[in-house]
């Protein structure tokens, strides 16, 4: 087994890439990848469904926290993708039997360690394949706190899983280094203007804060359009994707926050600490509407919130994280090192 | 989130096996990780779920064993999966897949389709035949 140090995390992507930098002597925490990548995101869009509902999601595309940390930090990586299945499997058995840890996209509905409650056909969670002993892969999953076993047969099938986004047998590892210490200053900043770009300015009305605006607007009319009970499954759904493993959401803006707190040391800009401390507020209107949409849900307790209320809750997070971005945005363009 | 925040919602999410990374803030206003079974919301929002789709399951499992549906059918929604996604699995045209859905036509499937569909549901062949 290769000697990797198997750091439980928050959410699987960021903790695969805190991992694996760790792996090749790049010491960096878990928020600090969650924000060089850029991943503090929302999307709602009507025209991809899961389980027959809406996508929400609170994370950029599978992939992209990985790819933008490792391009900032000057790291080469080798993704694949392969058609032939069996292919896949020797090429992972290659790369292991030379020591290199492999991270590997998988659809969690297949992975037999994995607790039941949680195993939807969900494609895009991330794990490392860190060894191979009598036959069984030692993986690494940042969500479970201990590493894990699992046998070919299981690793193929979720690897080709099926469905929304089918992961198509993805393996991603770092190759080698440009430099072995780059230049954290600049990174912070190009990461901190993607992710105002992306939270502010996509001109389109399913991404970023006009993504939120939109969840309100559709929110309103759930009950007319889909019935009492399909709408409480809507709305489950969402909760589902702003709690769950693997998307974020209040989540997420916590660890955006502590990602805060450290570049306000990396820039010397005390405001930024000002600015984690806005985002924990946002992390935890977040928290709140989820607890009131799961009282709504399970239609329990007195004071139950209508979907109207609701709506007006996301509408003033949605406010809330766009005054964040304009003056994060604010401070990063004027900053000078 | 503080710190006692975190914790104090493991008490109320009741046995579950599994504990979560969460970044909460500790006295000093500095972000620290804690181990945490997660909030209440998340758990109300999973069991809903799992109650709806087991509830579903058992109005099939009547109906097949009423005779309007194929046992095929129930196991779909076991396994969560609907016609397309089972169709990608399997190789299958859609159209053969719905058909198989009908209990006259599933007792006509051969034993090949019928490996395929098992395959694909992590079933044996004979706990495909039944409910």
């Amino acid at each position: 087994m290769i000697a990797f140090e198997h750091k439980p995390a928050a959410h699987c992507e960021s903790g695969v890439t805190s991992n694996l930098l760790n792996f090749h002597g790049i010491n960096i925490s878990e928020p600090m990848v969650l924000g060089l990548g850029s991943g503090l995101f929302f999307s709602h869009m009507p025209f991809i469904t899961l389980h027959g509902m809406a996508v929400t999601s609170f994370r950029p595309l599978p992939g992209k926290i990985f790819s933008r940390v490792t391009n900032l930090l000057g790291v080469k990586v080798k993704t694949r993708r392969f058609i032939d299945k069996d292919k896949s499997m020797q090429a992972l058995d290659r790369l292991i039997a030379r020591e290199m840890p492999v991270g590997v996209l998988v659809g969690v509905f297949h992975l037999p360690y994995f607790p039941k409650e949680y195993r939807f056909h969900f494609n895009a969670h991330n794990i490392a394949v860190i060894g191979k002993e009598n036959g069984e892969y030692i993986v690494s999953d940042p969500v479970i706190l201990q590493k894990e076993t699992i046998g070919y047969e299981a690793l193929k099938r979720c690897r080709y899983a099926k469905g929304t986004y089918p992961p198509y047998g993805k393996m991603y590892w770092i190759d080698r280094m440009k430099t072995q210490s780059p230049d954290l200053q600049r990174a912070v900043v190009k990461a901190i203007k993607l992710n105002c770009r992306r939270m502010l300015d996509i001109p389109l009305p399913f991404f970023g804060v006009h993504g939120i605006r939109l969840l309100a607007k559709r929110m309103r009319r759930w009950e007319k359009r889909f019935g009492t009970h399909r709408a409480a499954l809507n709305l489950a759904q969402v909760i589902r994707m702003l709690e769950e493993i693997g998307t974020g959401g209040a989540g997420f803006r916590f660890m955006y926050a502590a990602f805060l707190q450290e570049a306000a040391d990396i820039l010397r800009q005390p405001e930024c600490r000002k600015y984690a401390a806005q985002m924990t507020e946002a992390g935890d209107r977040w928290r709140e509407f989820a607890a009131a949409a799961g009282r709504k849900f399970k239609n329990r307790g007195e004071d139950l919130c209508t979907y109207d209320e609701l709506a007006d809750k996301l509408m003033k997070i949605a406010g809330a994280e766009e005054a964040i971005f304009r003056l994060l945005r604010q401070t990063v363009n004027s900053y000078k090192p | 989130m503080k710190i006692e925040e975190a914790l104090q919602e493991e008490q109320s999410s009741g046995n579950t096996q599994l504990r979560n990374v969460y970044y909460a803030l500790d006295e000093q206003g500095n972000y620290r990780q804690v181990l945490s079974a997660g909030c209440k919301a998340k758990h109300d929002a999973l069991s809903l779920t799992w109650e709806y789709i087991s509830k579903e399951a058992e109005t099939i499992r009547q109906e097949v064993l009423a005779g309007k549906k194929s046992p095929l059918a129930y196991h779909i929604r076991m396994c969560l999966l609907d016609i397309p996604l089972l169709a990608a699995y399997t190789g299958l045209p859609k159209k053969t897949i719905k058909k198989h859905l009908e209990a006259k036509a599933f007792l006509q499937v051969d034993a090949s389709i019928l490996k395929k569909y098992a395959d694909a549901m992590h079933i044996t062949e004979e706990e495909l035949k039944s409910v």
